[in-house]
């Protein structure tokens, strides 16, 4: 849709949809304890809180999906790896986050790079199928995890400590944490797109044989991509457990890999911030649709597939459409 | 003697029963112009998946610039300076026309694997690949994207893309294929003013390009190499003619 930076050039609509809209978003965010406090709205911090945690994994799957073109499955995986990580060391008395942060980002990505070497051999429909295979290995294997909880997960005594001080347990502070989590990931996304790398692995995505055939290994490109974005869902995985104080094998059920691919289309594919926009959506109707009734996804499943069906390009898209109709008349 | 640049020792292929190339054994000496003419299904294209390294050889040997390439990968083959070209335009349809070829400049201009900076403002990439479009006559589209040019375009845009990596040996399927008389003539021209500058391997069913421009014709029959010689002795050569340009094709 709008991958070509280079040739963005004067279109003011463009900029708007660009520059302002995400601008827009993380000073919404940011003001968003201020609003919760004014309007003594508590649970608004902490659903808003969550929110950012889910869009970083899906912000980091919108660079996969979007600009490379990988439908990855299992990206749920990643985000569960992160939060054992810091679940495991906590119950071995390792609540430091200087430890378990970079533990988490780095049993995600070491997982990714294993994973992404087989799944990457594979194309289309095969690669989803393998790294949903991925996925639910790692499903399994946290479930039958009997010395830290099993099926029923584990409870963390307390959220880490950052060099000794506990300030992770302000809630502002934790929210401001998360906060600038997510911009610094849709930076360096955004960085990573418009780079020398980000051309080639687009590339791949629009025509892997041509870009094979100028030159270049697409594999390598790919699996860097692949780490990178495991990596961040290691990153999101960690304040999970963190926020929640619990880690359990749900975290990384195929369902919660859905949800995520679910809300990076619900935004609109390749922009990044789309990505954060189909989050909220998504998490804010999952939250008004169950407090209407118990059987809320009856409702839930059918409004997706007609935002499928007649908003393509998501969020985002509708908004492209409505900006043009509005413009010209 | 001038050196091969290009060397095919009895190279073969076979899908199940069927033997697509046979015992096919050519080279291109440097400079040289070599076509690859035949009746449709003789194995031309399989032949240039074959050198460009999309498709693995059953037996055989290809040496490339003293190089064995005969295991080496497509992008390691295209490192070493092999170019391509698809029969049917293979661009990247999202990317402008600048950026496609800004792309092939990137191959060989220094590491891929850079992640902070900005690409679109490379002057590195940019100039040369402008350059490139200017020489193609593709100016004035640079920055339009590849998928709203015309045929011809972009069968131009992939000449310039071929030549952004700094090629050692063109190997060009069908450049005219599907290119509407302008365009060919268009083509035509430009394929004459590469000649010389690099050794290509010419595929082409269009029999007035192929006369015009080859130095040397191969004749490829059901993976077999009928014949191979100067166009005179082509053109003479009567098991060509029964095999393939008797049959009306011109």
């Amino acid at each position: 849709m709008q991958r070509l930076p280079a040739l963005a050039g004067k279109l003011p609509a463009r900029f708007v949809e660009r520059e302002l809209l995400p601008i827009g978003i993380f000073v919404l965010l940011a003001l968003i304890p201020a609003l919760a406090r004014l309007l003594s709205e508590g649970y608004l911090l902490s659903l808003c809180g969550r929110m950012m945690i889910f869009a970083i994994a899906a912000v980091a799957l919108d660079l996969l999906v979007g600009y490379g073109g990988l439908i990855s499955f299992g990206q749920a995986a990643f985000i569960g790896l992160g939060a054992y990580a810091v679940g495991i060391l906590s119950v071995h008395g390792m609540g430091e986050a200087l430890i378990s942060l970079p533990a988490a980002i780095l049993a995600s990505a070491a997982f990714a790079l294993l994973t992404g070497f087989v799944c990457l051999r594979t194309k289309g429909v095969y690669f989803i199928m393998i790294t949903l295979a991925f996925g639910q290995m790692a499903f399994f294997t946290a479930s039958s995890l009997a010395p830290y909880g099993g099926d029923d997960g584990l409870t963390i005594a307390a959220r880490n400590t950052v060099a000794g001080t506990a300030v992770l347990r302000g809630e502002h502070l934790f929210y401001y944490l998360a906060f600038a989590c997510l911009l610094g990931t849709y930076v360096l996304c955004r960085v990573l797109v418009a780079s020398r790398f980000g051309r080639v692995f687009r590339g791949a995505k629009e025509n892997a044989l041509r870009v094979e055939t100028v030159g270049f290994d697409v594999f390598r490109f790919q699996l860097v991509g692949y780490v990178i974005t495991g990596a961040l869902a290691g990153l999101s995985g960690f304040l999970l457990a963190n926020a929640t104080e619990f880690v359990s094998p749900a975290y990384m059920s195929w369902q919660r890999s859905g949800e995520l691919i679910v809300m990076v289309i619900l935004g609109g594919l390749g922009s990044l911030h789309g990505a954060i926009l189909g989050t909220a959506c998504y998490l804010l109707l999952e939250q008004w649709l169950s407090g209407l009734t118990e059987n809320w996804k009856v409702i839930f499943g059918p409004l997706l597939v007609l935002v499928v069906l007649f908003a393509r390009g998501g969020l985002l898209g509708a908004y492209g459409k409505l900006v043009g109709r509005l413009r010209h008349g | 003697m001038v050196e091969a640049v290009l060397r095919l020792e009895n190279l073969r292929k076979r899908f199940g029963g069927l033997v697509v190339t046979d015992n096919v054994t050519l080279d291109v000496l440097a400079g040289e112009l070599h076509a690859v003419i035949g009746p449709n299904g003789a194995g031309k294209t399989t032949l240039i998946n074959q050198i460009s390294g999309l498709l693995a050889c059953d037996a055989g040997r290809i040496s490339f610039g003293g190089h064995d390439i005969t295991h080496l990968p497509a992008h390691a083959r295209a490192g070493l300076g092999l170019a391509r070209s698809f029969q049917v335009s293979s661009v990247l349809p999202g990317f402008s026309a600048l950026e496609n070829v800004a792309l092939a400049v990137q191959a060989h201009t220094g590491s891929s694997f850079r992640f902070l900076r900005a690409v679109a403002g490379e002057a590195a990439l940019n100039e040369p690949a402008l350059a490139l479009l200017a020489q193609v006559g593709l100016s004035d589209i640079a920055g339009k994207p590849a998928a709203s040019l015309s045929h011809g375009e972009r069968r131009a845009l992939e000449l310039a893309m071929a030549l952004a990596t700094g090629p050692k040996l063109l190997l060009l399927d069908e450049p005219m294929a599907g290119a509407g008389r302008d365009e060919s003539a268009r083509l035509l021209r430009l394929l004459r003013a590469l000649k010389g500058r690099f050794p290509m391997v010419l595929i082409e069913h269009d029999m007035d390009t192929v006369f015009a421009l080859a130095d040397r014709i191969s004749v490829l029959v059901y993976g077999r190499v009928l014949a191979s010689g100067p166009p005179a002795q082509i053109r003479a050569d009567a098991r060509v003619l029964a095999a393939y340009l008797g049959d009306g094709t011109e």
